[in-house]
């Protein structure tokens, strides 16, 4: 059985847990740099704000303090994100990182009661522990937990723990309530084509033939199909859904402490992120960068960092990502410590095309962007003809300096000893 | 972005250690035995002292001189553990009417209230109020000026 944690409306939980005031409020979190929406509470969802609003539309309602509108504090964030991460792995040695507000954990080899149990103690403990709400889903595929955590998260009777057998009535009755559009991997376009082959929940693409499947659609979508039937088929990075975020992480073949070929597996990581990024047109505003030690080692020192760092704008610029993926390496790398496996994550992905100008645009600033735009196109057309590798990034400039916006960021709390929250006594 | 605007992420292992000729050393925040163990020259980790599960622990600042007495000054950093059950007798951080307070948890005639160590703020008693524990102090940390 696999498990999928994820953090209710992250971001915004992140801020409530150092201010409890913003409890019950509407409060939605902003991109820095181009200041639309892109995290809500519940509350803010419900006067229905979409995500991507334009923070200058909802002025008037934060002015009337009807709304609180937060700028992101990333570092909190990934601090947070950390810590949730860490209590997951005090009970499975499998957490994966799927995203910042979303982790898979290995549930392997418990009876059901057992499962159940386990499931329970997670949500439990992560809220109490981090002051993070999570739910969790659990189910024999990373499709079904998927659907799972769905349920657990919109189906008060759940509890926000759903355990679902694969196989059983209550699966059944889920599926055949749930419209492809919410499927993991079923994109918008694959549910028109299908709903002309009548196939319009997940029950019924679960009780399609595979074969046919693959045959007049795709591999992925057989693998989907197959997935909700509970035979696991999707490996972590392997989804081909317009992502959200979009993660690149290997394991090494031996253990390595050595900096330079851990800067160089983030370097590729960091490269291959903003090639993908690229082909489904999207810009990332941040990168989360993790190292990972083997914890089926015992007798070897432990230490599971990961990090979050800003762009100082939305990019799909190798050049951007890399400095950054390097720079958040930096700091979290310590000597002393053989790592099994590093990876980059690129978060809050936006629509390349539907991006808002930053209000700091000039010509300057679109003359570089295009030459940018050349230059990245020019380099996967390269490495697309002449096979992956072929051109690839040095080590980028150290003292870019960005600045960034964030005239409502909440302190660091966790992260800067000179913000941390104030108790009174 | 400079150095000096990335921040270090949780947990932070790395030891900040003390040389010290006769002692055990744990590995990090996984508690497991060191293989440093055997070698000589030990050191001791404040972090492993005061932090016992690092998920879970926070630092505060604390304002305010109600709980003098009981060593927590104006100006203190709490070091605040909330995978720990409250008990009377903990000093513990907790949300009341949506202010952060740090406070004694303590039962006077059966009922629990939240006191100070100054007589000067009466016990709050936590039924009355919308009052949810954060978590439990696990020390406190008071620098002097030197």
């Amino acid at each position: 059985m696999i498990g999928l944690v994820d953090c209710n409306n992250f971001y915004v939980s992140c801020e409530r847990v150092f201010q409890p005031r913003l409890a019950g409020v509407p409060v939605g979190v902003m991109s820095n740099n181009d200041g639309c929406v892109i995290a809500r509470s519940n509350e803010l969802k419900a006067l229905g704000v979409e995500m991507g609003t334009p923070a200058f539309e909802l002025q008037q309602w934060v002015r009337q303090g009807r709304i609180r509108l937060l700028s992101s504090n990333y570092e909190l964030y990934g601090d947070m994100s950390a810590r949730v991460r860490e209590v997951l792995e005090e009970y499975s040695a499998g957490v994966e990182p799927y995203s910042i507000d979303e982790m898979f954990v290995r549930f392997d080899g418990f009876d059901d009661a057992t499962t159940l149990a386990l499931a329970r103690t997670l949500y439990r403990n992560v809220r109490r522990f981090t002051g993070i709400p999570v739910c969790v889903g659990v189910a024999p595929t990373r499709t079904l937990a998927k659907l799972a955590n769905r349920a657990a998260k919109k189906r008060p009777e759940y509890g926000g723990v759903c355990v679902l057998a694969g196989d059983d009535d209550e699966t059944r009755h889920l599926l055949e309530q749930t419209t492809l559009g919410d499927v993991w991997g079923v994109g918008r376009r694959l549910v028109e084509r299908l709903a002309i082959q009548g196939i319009e929940t997940a029950w019924e693409l679960r009780c399609a033939d595979p074969k046919a499947i693959r045959r007049r659609f795709s591999v992925t979508l057989e693998r989907t199909a197959r997935e909700l039937q509970g035979t696991p088929c999707i490996e972590m990075n392997d989804s081909d859904e317009p992502r959200q975020r979009i993660m690149t992480s290997r394991s090494f073949g031996r253990l390595t402490g050595e900096p330079s070929e851990l800067q160089e597996a983030i370097r590729q990581h960091a490269q291959r992120g903003a090639e993908k990024l690229r082909a489904q047109q999207s810009h990332a505003r941040a990168v989360l960068v993790f190292l990972k030690t083997n914890r089926h080692r015992k007798d070897l020192a432990q230490y599971s960092p990961s990090i979050v760092t800003e762009l100082p704008e939305p990019t799909d610029d190798s050049r951007s990502i890399l400095a950054a993926a390097q720079q958040a390496l930096d700091a979290i790398y310590r000597p002393g410590y053989r790592f099994m496996k590093a990876g980059v994550m690129l978060l809050d992905l936006v629509d390349a095309n539907r991006e808002q100008l930053s209000l700091l645009d000039t010509p300057d600033h679109a003359a570089d962007r295009e030459r940018s735009e050349r230059l990245m196109s020019t380099l996967d057309e390269l490495n697309q003809k002449m096979g992956r590798g072929t051109v690839r990034l040095g080590v980028p400039r150290q003292n870019a300096a960005w600045q960034l916006r964030c005239a409502h960021r909440t302190p660091r709390w966790t992260t800067q000893w000179g913000e941390l929250p104030s108790a009174k006594a | 972005m400079r150095a000096s605007e990335i921040f270090l992420a949780h947990p932070a292992p790395p030891a900040q250690g003390l040389p010290h000729p006769q002692t055990t050393i744990r590995a990090g925040i996984s508690g497991f035995p060191s293989p440093a163990e055997d070698y000589v020259g030990r050191t001791l980790d404040l972090n492993q002292r005061l932090v016992k599960r690092p998920a879970a622990t926070f630092f505060m600042t604390v304002t305010g001189d109600s709980m003098e007495g009981f060593g927590i000054q104006d100006g203190d950093t709490l070091v605040v553990d909330r995978s720990v059950d409250a008990k009377p007798g903990h000093i513990l951080v907790a949300l009341v009417d949506g202010e952060v307070i740090v406070k004694r948890y303590e039962i006077l005639g059966k009922r629990p209230y939240l006191c100070s160590s100054n007589d000067r703020y009466a016990p709050i008693p936590v039924s009355d109020l919308d009052c949810q524990v954060w978590g439990v102090v696990r020390s406190v940390i008071h620098e002097y000026p030197v």
